[in-house]
């Protein structure tokens, strides 16, 4: 499975940007992203509100809405370019090739239709499929996700299920048709510790069996400390820092990714006082000369004023933008 | 207070909450005919003791609906409870007349998690802080204003923007703003629901160590609602689980991390996303919370207990001292 694929990646992001043309100004959301990611691999996408993760997952599925548009960047899965698609195409891709997940499972899941229906929809959107065999497509896939008496399940509505099992139900539906690539935000934000790790291990047991890549968006370190290969942290529009997750998690480049993993409390000594980071995230209406993260920085110098750092590999298989990354500093663990 | 122990500062004991539904007009025709569908009720607290000593923090865990909320308002004095009583330095709250009962009042207070839900969108910031020590009369109206620039500095906020609507201000900074407001009457109690919630992880860790600060420079007791784990640990002196209405497990922070007693407790702190290189294959506990409405019979947590026994099903086990300073209400502990 990892074998046969791992030459050429599922996903490969090219300097992505996606600019808001608001009245007040250019929001640069999403301003030079890069990234990839291969069949089966799990890529977390880490960063706090604002900073254009969401935005980045949508420019991927073509959902950006007016006054939005991705301005530049070429977005390819399995080499297929997908920026510049017109509306039909990208129907083609949505929901087949790529899946989303989203935070709330009520923004997927339609409050008036029947779970069955739903699913079933989901599948003869884009194949012909009989009554029967589609009936039992999504029987399986509700059994998949651990949902007893799927059966049952298919003719209940949203409301009678609880938000957990509502997340289920949007992850079966993700991975009906088998896509390429799956993008989750935020799935696990809204729900219990317990029911989360529910659903981290429905999650993670698909994408190693489907061999489906994933992205997965959110703002808790610790989640996708556990479940992804890889991580990138975005700050203010921006992927300041991406690599392997014990590479990133042990020995952080990045001022910001080491302020981040200071703030958890987990990781820090009970009682301690947490590592901080002073200030608030920038405007992206405005963001600071230089370096974004430059007013924030414990370690800026004065040229981090003047452009923003470049992207360097000071190892194989790390990225980072800092003109004075961290050296072999062990964070705090 | 020579050599006898001080009461507890706060006290709740077989706390008893429970909301009760009336029928509506079909239900009520429903009953006239002869049947025996009552109206819903929901125990959202369940014969609940809890006592806080002064000068500590106590962190209170459980996944919604658990009843945690429901608790800390009741020990905030916010909601009556049904049955049970809550006692302020020994002497039961509904007892106390007059001054006695305002400054009990005024000693505990609560800092909510929603910061747009429980600041007045119409109240300039310097109104919402120094509208209740005005009210009660803790400060003159002269120094009033520089009462409230002190409050303002003490939870890093610059007072030159005292006259600004809390809509002009970022979650974090109107998460301060919510316990200047609540640290304007001189508490001594501070209950904090979820307070950092629904902030990101760098302004959080920002809250947490003011939270850090304030108990040391005002020698505050806390009592710390919260879902996150994480957070529970790094502040609290103290751990309560809650589970359905009921505390299963109370424990020394170091001590139920190292140990936990209660099969939930176990299985929570095992769920428990910590930032650790290497992947990790999650064992998550079956099933779902009950709905409080209908909990089960005898332990609420023997439908999801890999250890249940016939026992469990029947009778509710209650929380016994398992080791010096640990409760803990479970079966096993028996056997």
């Amino acid at each position: 499975m990892s074998g046969r694929e791992a030459l050429s990646p599922t996903l490969e992001v090219a300097d992505l940007r996606t600019h808001f043309f608001t009245k007040a100004g250019i929001v640069r959301a999403v301003d030079g992203v890069s990234f990839e990611v291969r069949a089966g691999e799990v890529l977390g996408l880490v960063g706090e509100s604002g900073c254009g993760k969401t935005v980045t997952g949508f420019s991927i599925l073509g959902l950006v809405d007016p006054p939005g548009r991705v301005v530049s960047g070429s977005i390819r899965l399995k080499g297929q370019e997908l920026n510049g698609l017109d509306e039909a195409a990208l129907r083609k891709v949505r929901g087949n090739r790529i899946a989303m997940i989203f935070q709330d499972p009520m923004m997927t899941l339609n409050p008036v239709l029947k779970i069955g229906t739903q699913i079933m929809e989901a599948v003869r959107a884009h194949r012909h499929v009989t009554r029967a065999a589609v009936r039992e497509l999504a029987c399986n896939a509700l059994a998949r996700v651990g949902i007893a008496a799927p059966e049952k399940r298919l003719e209940a509505y949203p409301h009678e299920l609880s938000g957990g099992m509502r997340q289920r139900v949007a992850i079966a539906i993700a991975f009906i048709n088998k896509p390429d690539l799956i993008i989750a935000d935020e799935p696990t934000t809204a729900l219990d510790v317990t029911i989360q790790a529910q659903i981290l291990y429905e999650a993670q047991k698909l994408c190693r069996e489907t061999g489906t890549a994933m992205i997965w968006i959110t703002h808790d370190l610790a989640v996708v400390s556990a479940l992804a290969d890889r991580i990138a942290v975005m700050y203010a529009g921006r992927i300041v820092e991406q690599g392997a997750t014990s590479d990133i998690i042990t020995r952080p480049l990045h001022p910001y990714t080491q302020g981040l993993l200071g703030s958890v409390p987990s990781a820090n000594r009970r009682g301690a006082r947490l590592a901080q980071i002073p200030g608030l995230p920038p405007s992206l209406l405005a963001p600071p000369p230089g370096c974004s993260f430059q007013p924030r920085c414990p370690k800026a110098v004065a040229e981090c004023e003047l452009a923003a750092p470049p992207v360097t590999e000071p190892m194989v298989g790390r990225q980072v933008r800092c003109f004075r990354p961290l050296v072999a500093e062990p964070a705090a663990s | 207070m020579t050599a006898v122990a001080q009461p507890p500062l706060i006290e709740g004991r077989r706390l008893v909450k429970r909301f009760v539904g009336s029928l509506d007009l079909a239900g009520r025709i429903v009953a006239r005919l002869g049947s025996d569908r009552g109206g819903w009720a929901v125990h959202a607290v369940d014969g609940v003791d809890i006592a806080i000593a002064k000068g500590e923090v106590v962190g209170l865990v459980g996944e919604s609906g658990c009843g945690k909320s429901t608790l800390g308002r009741m020990i905030a004095g916010l909601l009556e409870p049904t049955e049970g009583d809550v006692l302020f330095r020994g002497r039961p709250r509904s007892a106390l007349r007059g001054s006695e009962a305002r400054t009990a009042r005024l000693a505990v207070q609560m800092i909510f998690q929603d910061p747009h839900a429980s600041l007045n969108p119409r109240a300039r910031i310097e109104t919402i802080v120094g509208e209740a020590p005005h009210v009660h009369r803790l400060v003159s109206n002269e120094e009033l204003p520089a009462y409230v620039d002190e409050m303002l500095k003490r939870v890093g906020l610059d007072p030159a923007l005292k006259r600004r609507y809390p809509h002009q201000f970022s979650g974090g900074q109107r998460a301060r703003i919510g316990i200047a407001r609540a640290l304007a009457v001189k508490p001594e109690f501070l209950v904090c629901d979820e307070a950092i919630a629904a902030l990101d992880v760098s302004i959080q860790a920002q809250v947490i160590n003011l939270f850090m600060d304030l108990r040391a420079a005002y020698d505050l007791t806390y009592l710390y609602i919260s879902h996150d784990l994480g957070v529970v640990q790094h502040i609290s002196d103290r751990i309560a689980i809650m589970y359905l209405g009921r505390i299963v497990e109370t424990a020394p922070a170091e001590e139920l991390f190292r140990s936990p007693n209660h099969p939930y407790a176990q299985a929570l702190l095992a769920e428990m996303p910590r930032i650790a290189p290497g992947k990790r294959t999650f064992h998550p506990i079956r099933g779902e919370i009950p709905s409080p409405l209908d909990p089960p019979k005898g332990c609420h947590f023997h439908p999801r207990c890999p250890h249940a026994m016939e026992r469990c099903r029947l009778e509710a086990p209650l929380l016994k001292q398992v080791a010096p300073r640990r409760l803990s209400a479970c079966h096993l502990n028996d056997a």
